[in-house]
């Protein structure tokens, strides 16, 4: 039985030891050392240019760190055909490609373009609320549909991890509401391991289990955060959420300003 | 208190937008302009020809079946050089656009050939490939291969990168990430491309059989031209015309199906 990516049967856990990563000479990340555990959410925040991208990057393997090492443990969940999967800010779709074609484009390469695959199209189809629109091309959808359709597929692999950047930056404030509120939905059904990339702090105490602070750049971690509440009982206008993304805030207040001042010369 | 008035518009143009019939009512204007002008005599008759003429001519070319005599042989070397030029040169193209080091060997080269005009050539052709069909078809796929590299391998440097990274993070293969993701992104420059290349594709066509056929557009053209025979001369513009016309339609076409996921 697949999609049973829960705590307990996917114990995979990531860590990312000692990572430092510059570009043409200069550092963007300096030295970041965190765990992620399985079946919870790490929001990362910090400002502008601070390296999150990159670091979520250097997480998915499409980079390579120059020092330190971003290491697995454990075994994926079954039927994971691809252990840590992306989310784009900018959704990333096949514009040719119908909303059943771009998910399929992830199965085809492992043989599951039949039945199979159908079966996995439609699971997450309405896991995403979208089964009214399987045939429909990406210029058609909202761009909060065209998210959803973005995360449907992420789904489609089974990850162990999913690596979100930005997933929402892109999204009028109503539909990131609404997406938010998706997003909690999925994990309370399936819980599943995330990093969360996000500049937008309310975004973060909503849907992070923990929140790992950045610096600006060249990125350090400055503090990691506990989230008390658990994600489904979180409300917009909780005073002790509303605290923390203060605190949070004056973390970040100064390290923003600074970093609004600088001039990127890469 | 002044008047309220109305905002002034002052948004739209700049972007086009279909007028059925217009480009048909250009070509119906000139035509009867001219039509007028040979007739009352303002116009004289050694400097254009009468349309209706033009159109007796036509008539006649067909009637007498001597329009597929020149047509099927202009036709068979346009399709197989321009089959040739044009399948090499959108692989040559995609090659350059994947591969760094065909691209670093071939960009110099293609950048060498492209301003060369081919027609220059054709001597070197008729030495190599005879002074027959082999000849034609070699500057037809020359001269249509070089326009079908630069614009293919553009299209494939074109396409979405976060496409790319998108099929790398999801571990396709890279076969399948050329396949899926590279070509149909690139597919939309590649066919623009070759409206260009299929109208370049022509005129070295008839270059050509002006150089040397007995039968083609370009030698028709040619034998009324050395007559001074304006009607004959004018007919086989007009067929050349039509040439390009309906390839060009061909194409639209085929966008038009290939690329509905556009708006
Ligand atoms: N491929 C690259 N080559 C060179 N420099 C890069 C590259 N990618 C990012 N950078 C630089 O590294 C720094 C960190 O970039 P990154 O995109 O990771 O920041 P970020 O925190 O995601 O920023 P944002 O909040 O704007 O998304 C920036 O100064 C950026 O200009
Ligand atoms: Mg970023």
């Amino acid at each position: 039985m697949r999609g049973l990516s829960g705590p307990r049967d996917c114990p995979m856990d990531l860590t990312l030891d000692h990572i430092t990563h510059r570009y043409s000479g200069m550092p963007v990340l300096q030295d970041i050392d965190l765990q992620i555990p399985a079946g919870e959410i790490l929001c990362i925040v910090g400002p502008s240019g601070c390296g999150k991208s990159t670091l979520l990057r250097l997480i998915g393997g499409l980079e390579r760190p120059d020092e330190g090492a971003v290491r697995m443990a454990g075994a994926a969940p079954e039927g994971c055909l691809n252990p840590l999967t992306y989310v784009f800010q900018d959704f990333a779709l096949l514009p040719w490609r119908t909303v059943e074609g771009n998910i399929s484009l992830v199965l085809e390469d492992h043989g599951l373009g039949g039945r199979k695959g159908e079966e996995i199209i439609a699971d997450v189809l309405a896991r995403t609320r979208l089964s009214g629109f399987r045939k429909a091309l990406p210029r058609q959808l909202s761009g909060g549909m065209k998210q959803r359709v973005a995360i449907a597929r992420a789904l489609a692999v089974n990850p162990a991890v999913m690596l979100l950047d930005e997933p929402l930056s892109a999204l009028d404030a109503q539909t990131r509401e609404l997406l938010m509120d998706d997003l909690v939905g999925l994990w309370t059904r399936q819980p599943f391991t995330g990093v969360y990339v996000t500049h937008n702090l309310a975004e973060a105490v909503r849907l992070g289990h923990r929140i790992a602070v950045l610096s600006r750049r060249p990125g350090r971690l400055r503090e990691v955060i506990e989230v008390p509440r658990a994600l489904e009982d979180r409300r917009a206008g909780d005073p002790e959420l509303e605290a923390l993304q203060e605190r949070l805030w004056g973390l970040m207040r100064d390290e923003a300003m600074a970093a609004d001042q600088e001039l990127v010369d890469v | 208190m002044s008047e309220a008035r109305v905002v002034p518009f002052r948004g739209g143009g700049f972007r086009p937008v279909a007028k059925r019939g217009a480009g048909l009512l250009v070509f119906v204007v000139l035509i009867l302009l001219a039509e007028w002008g040979t007739r009352a005599g303002w116009i004289g008759n050694l400097t254009l020809p009468r349309p209706s003429d033009v159109a007796l001519t036509l008539v006649d070319l067909w009637q007498s079946g001597r329009l597929w005599t020149h047509l099927v042989p202009s036709l068979t070397r346009l399709a197989v050089g321009g089959v040739m030029g044009i399948s090499i040169g959108i692989a040559v193209g995609v090659a350059i656009g994947l591969f760094s080091h065909v691209r670093a060997g071939l960009v110099p080269l293609v950048a060498a050939l492209f301003p060369i005009p081919k027609i220059a050539l054709l001597p070197l052709f008729v030495i190599w490939f005879g002074i027959d069909e082999g000849s034609k078809y070699a500057l037809i796929a020359f001269g249509t291969f070089t326009p079908t590299v630069v614009s293919t391998y553009g299209a494939v440097d074109n396409v979405d990168r976060t496409l790319i990274r998108m099929g790398q993070s999801f571990g396709l293969s890279w076969f399948s990430i050329v396949r899926k993701i590279v070509l149909p992104g690139a597919l939309p420059g590649i066919l623009s491309g070759l409206r260009v290349s299929i109208a370049i594709g022509i005129i070295l066509l008839v270059a050509a059989e002006m150089l040397g056929a007995e039968y083609g557009i370009g030698a028709y053209i040619l034998q009324a031209g050395s007559l001074y025979d304006l009607e004959r001369l004018f007919a086989g513009v007009v067929i050349l015309s039509a040439l390009g016309v309906l390839t060009s339609w061909a194409i639209g076409l085929a966008e038009k199906r290939l690329l509905r996921w556009r708006s």
